[in-house]
C-alpha cells in the first residue's frame, strides 16, 4: 500500500501545476474560457510540450503513461487551475485510438485535436441507446444523427463517432469539416460544438466498439472526477481563506461555529471524493472499471455541488460575482456533473450491476 | 500509488481467516450475527480464545505481550475480526488502560495489571463521564482529596459501559479545584470492591443493559493507585483520546452491515417482489454503499499517514464522523427493510412466529442502540470543533 506519487508524476504535476499558475492564472483563463475559440492555442501547445498528452496514452501507443493514476495526476492539475483546454478530448480519443490500433502521434504532440461525439439529445450517456446511423456507402460508410454538446468539437479537426451499424454500436473517424459543426462557449467556461451529420462520410475504425466506448467513458470519469478534486481542493482553499479574513460583527467570521463546522464537512466530503477518484484510477484498466467509475462520478457529484453551494454562501455576495475567481469554480463544480453521467445515472448503474 | 497489500500482508490475512476459522466457536459467531447483547461468558470465552493466540492486545508492543502488529496488519485483523463474525474486543482495558499504563504508568503497576489484563482476571470499565461533564469533559467534579497514604473520592461517574461485569475503574477524578478545570484532574484506579461503590443500571433507549452509573460515597483509594504525577490527568485522558482512534471508522462492521442489509433486502418482499427490486430501497443501499467504499479508502490512506508518522493524526476525526454515519444509515435501512416487522419487542416472540427473518429480528433495537456512535468518543459535534482547530487554522 502508497499513497505517494512515483517522482515521474510528482514532477508533471508540480511542472503542469507551475505552468498553469504562472502562464495561465484567472484573467488569462477567462478571457480564453469564454471567447471564440473557447481555449488558448498557445497553452494548447505550451501544455502539450509539457507531455500533458503523452502522459495519458501507454508506452506502445506511443505516451509514456496511460494508467488512472497518470491520467488522475494531469485532470488534477488542470482541474486547480480550472484549465479550459479540450485535454478530456484527447484522453477520450486516446483510449479509443489505443483500442483501434490507430497512430496517435498527431494526437499526443498536440498538433491534430479530436473530440469524441457519443452523447445525442435522446441518449446523452446511455451507450447503446445512439440513434445516429451508419450505412455502407461505396468504398466506406455514410452516417446521419445528431450530436450534441461534444465537448472540444468546436476546435476538434477529428471527430470520433458512435453510429449504429448493422445493430451494433460502431466507432468512426469523421473529418470535421465533411460535417455540419456549430461550436460555442459553456457556462462554465470552455467550448463544444453541435455536430450534424447527413450522409457524413466516415472512417470505420472498430466495428463493435461498445466496450472501447465504455473504457474510454470510465477514463474520462477518472479524469472528470480528478479535475473535480483539484477544483475542490482550490475552492476549498479560497473559503478558508476567506473565513479567515473576512470581518463582521468585530470578528473573523471563521470564528462563527455554525460556518466552522460546515467547513469541516466540505473537508470530509472532499477527502471522501479524493478517496474514490483513486479508487476509481485504480480500478481503470480491472475488470470493475466501469462500477467504480459509476460509484466516482456519484459521490464526485454530490461532492462538488455541496462544495460549490456552500463556498458561494460562505464568502456570501462576492461569490455572486463574475469577477471573483470562486465564482468560476463553483460553475465547474456543479457542471461537471452533466458530463458523462450524473449523479442519479450512475447511481442507477450501481443498482443495476 | 498502489493500493494492494504486500505479500505478506496478504498471508497474514489468509492466516487470520484461517484462525478465525478453525477456533471461532459458533455459538459466539452466531450470537454476534443476531445482534442482541453479547453475554460475559462470551466475551470472556472469545478475549481467552485471542490471548491464547498472543492476538488479545492488538495495540501493544511485544514486550508487554502485544503481537506487535503495524497499522495495517492491526487493519487487516480488524477486517477479517468482522468477516468471520467475532465481537469486538472490549476495549477499556486493552486499548485504553494498556497503552497508559505503558505510557505513564510505575514498573510496579505495569507488572500487576497488564498481565490481568491478559488474562481476564481483571475487566476494566470507564470512569471518565458526569452528570454534568459530557462533552465538556474538563468540568468534571468528581474530587479525591489526599489524606495520608490514601485519596478518598466523593461523587458520580455515568455512561459506564458494561461495568456489571467489571471488577475495576480507571477514573478521572479533581485533585485541585483552584486552577484552570484542565490541570486539578488526576487519573486514579480503583477496586470496584472499595466500600462506598454503588453501581446502577441505566437501561437504554432499546431496552438493554449496557452502561451503569457509579456513585462514590467516601472511597479510600491507595496513593499509589494514581498513574503518573497528581494532576496530569488531562494529559493521560488527551493520549487515550488518540489510542481509542484506531478501527474509529468501523469500516469492517459496517461492510459486514451492509452485507446484511443486501441479503435481508433479497429476503423480504413489498408489493409481490423482492425489496432490492424496489429502486427507491435499492438507490438508498447503493448510495451508502458508494460512501462506504470511499471511507475505505480514506480509512487505507489514514492509516498509510499513521504508518509513516507513527501516530494517527487529527484528521482521523474525519473517520469518526463519516464513519458513524454510514454505519447508522446502514443500521436505518436494515430496520426500514422489515417495514412492521421491525416493531415486535425482541424476545417476546418465539423464533417461529416472529415476522421477521431470525438475524433481523434485533434490527430496530440495533438502530436505536446505534444512534450513541455519533454521541460517545466526542461527540460528532466535538469532533468538528477537533477539526476546526487542527485542521483548517481559522
Amino acid at each position: 500500500m502508497d499513497f505517494s506519487l512515483t517522482e515521474d508524476r510528482q514532477m508533471l504535476s508540480d511542472s503542469l501545476t507551475r505552468y498553469l499558475r504562472e502562464k495561465y492564472p484567472m484573467e488569462v483563463r477567462n478571457a480564453a474560457a469564454y471567447a471564440e475559440p473557447f481555449h488558448a492555442p498557445a497553452h494548447w501547445q505550451g501544455l502539450s510540450e509539457l507531455g500533458a498528452l503523452y502522459a495519458l496514452a501507454p508506452e506502445e501507443a506511443g505516451g509514456f503513461g496511460g494508467t488512472g493514476f497518470d491520467v488522475s495526476v494531469v485532470f488534477e492539475a488542470l482541474g486547480g487551475a480550472l484549465c479550459p483546454e479540450p485535454v478530456l478530448a484527447a484522453l477520450m480519443a486516446a483510449r479509443l485510438m489505443t483500442a483501434a490500433g490507430e497512430d496517435q502521434e498527431a494526437l499526443l504532440s498536440g498538433a491534430v485535436k479530436y473530440a469524441v461525439a457519443i452523447g445525442e439529445i435522446d441518449a446523452w450517456y446511455d451507450i447503446g441507446a445512439v440513434g445516429t446511423e451508419a450505412v455502407t456507402s461505396g468504398e466506406g460508410h455514410a452516417l446521419t444523427g445528431r450530436k450534441s454538446v461534444i465537448y472540444g468539437g468546436q476546435v476538434a479537426e477529428k471527430l470520433l463517432v458512435a453510429a449504429k451499424l448493422d445493430g451494433k454500436v460502431a466507432l468512426f473517424e469523421v473529418a470535421a469539416e465533411a460535417a455540419s459543426v456549430t461550436g460555442y462557449g459553456m457556462i462554465d467556461g470552455g467550448g463544444a460544438a453541435e455536430v450534424v451529420l447527413d450522409a457524413t462520410p466516415g472512417r470505420l475504425l472498430i466495428a463493435d466498439a461498445g466496450a472501447a466506448l465504455a473504457d474510454a467513458v470510465n477514463a474520462g470519469i477518472v479524469a472528470l472526477c480528478s479535475e473535480a478534486v483539484g477544483a475542490m481542493d482550490a475552492l476549498y482553499a479560497m473559503t478558508l481563506d476567506y473565513l479567515r479574513t473576512r470581518k463582521q460583527f468585530g470578528v473573523a467570521i471563521g470564528q462563527f461555529q455554525a460556518l466552522q463546522h460546515r467547513a469541516v464537512d466540505m473537508l470530509t466530503e472532499i477527502e471522501q471524493a479524493r478517496s474514490i477518484t483513486i479508487k476509481a484510477a485504480a480500478e481503470l484498466d480491472g475488470p470493475e472499471a466501469g462500477r467504480y467509475a459509476s460509484m466516482a462520478k456519484n459521490l464526485i457529484g454530490r461532492a462538488g455541488r455541496l462544495v460549490a453551494e456552500e463556498a458561494i454562501q460562505m464568502h456570501g455576495g462576492i461569490a455572486m460575482t463574475w469577477e471573483y475567481p470562486g465564482s468560476h469554480y463553483a460553475k465547474r463544480l456543479v457542471m461537471i456533473d452533466a458530463q458523462l453521467g450524473d449523479t442519479d445515472y450512475h447511481l442507477s448503474r450501481m443498482m443495476a450491476a | 500509488m498502489d493500493l494492494s497489500f504486500t505479500a505478506e500482508e496478504q498471508a497474514f490475512r489468509e492466516e487470520v481467516r484461517a484462525f478465525f476459522a478453525a477456533n471461532l466457536p459458533e455459538d459466539i459467531s452466531s450470537a454476534v450475527r443476531k445482534g442482541g447483547e453479547l453475554t460475559k461468558d462470551i466475551m470472556d470465552r472469545y478475549h481467552a480464545i485471542l490471548n491464547e493466540k498472543g492476538w488479545l492486545a492488538t495495540t501493544w508492543p511485544v514486550e508487554f505481550g502485544g503481537p506487535g502488529w503495524s497499522p495495517v496488519e492491526r487493519h487487516i485483523f480488524e477486517e477479517e475480526a468482522c468477516r468471520a463474525y467475532a465481537p469486538r474486543i472490549v476495549p477499556f482495558g486493552l486499548a485504553m488502560l494498556g497503552p497508559v499504563l505503558m505510557q505513564f504508568g510505575s514498573k510496579e503497576q505495569q507488572q500487576e495489571y497488564l498481565p490481568r489484563i491478559l488474562s481476564g482476571e481483571d475487566w476494566w470499565c470507564q470512569g471518565y463521564s458526569e452528570p454534568g461533564a459530557g462533552s465538556d469533559l474538563a468540568s468534571l467534579k468528581t474530587r479525591a482529596v489526599r489524606d495520608g497514604d490514601h485519596y478518598v473520592i466523593n461523587g458520580q461517574k455515568t455512561w459506564t459501559t458494561l461495568g456489571q461485569h467489571a471488577n475495576r475503574i480507571f477514573c478521572l477524578v479533581r485533585t485541585d479545584p483552584d486552577v484552570k478545570p484542565q490541570k486539578g484532574i488526576s487519573f486514579i484506579l480503583v477496586d470496584l470492591d472499595t466500600p462506598g461503590i454503588e453501581m446502577r443500571p441505566i437501561k437504554l433507549i432499546e431496552g438493554g443493559h449496557e452502561v451503569n452509573e457509579v456513585f462514590f460515597t467516601d472511597v479510600r483509594v491507595p496513593a499509589e493507585n494514581l498513574v503518573g504525577e497528581e494532576n496530569m490527568g488531562w494529559t493521560i485522558a488527551k493520549f487515550l483520546l488518540t489510542h481509542e482512534r484506531t478501527n474509529i471508522a468501523g469500516v469492517g462492521f459496517s461492510m459486514q452491515s451492509l452485507e446484511e442489509v443486501k441479503a435481508l433486502a433479497r429476503q423480504v418482499k413489498r408489493n409481490g417482489r423482492p425489496l432490492i427490486e424496489d429502486p427507491l430501497f435499492a438507490a438508498r443501499v447503493a448510495q451508502v454503499e458508494i460512501d462506504l467504499e470511499a471511507m475505505k479508502i480514506t480509512n487505507l490512506r489514514m492509516l498509510y499517514k499513521a504508518q509513516q508518522q507513527g501516530a494517527p493524526g487529527p484528521e482521523t476525526s474525519i473517520l469518526k464522523i463519516k464513519g458513524t454515519v454510514i454505519a447508522q444509515q446502514l443500521k436505518d435501512l436494515a430496520r426500514r427493510a422489515l417495514g412492521p416487522a421491525a416493531a415486535p419487542f425482541p424476545g417476546m416472540l418465539s423464533a417461529n412466529l416472529a415476522p421477521a427473518p431470525e438475524d433481523a429480528a434485533h434490527n430496530a433495537a440495533r438502530y436505536f442502540n446505534n444512534r450513541k456512535t455519533s454521541i460517545y468518543g466526542g461527540s460528532n459535534e466535538i469532533q468538528r470543533n477537533i477539526l476546526t482547530k487542527t485542521m483548517l487554522e481559522l
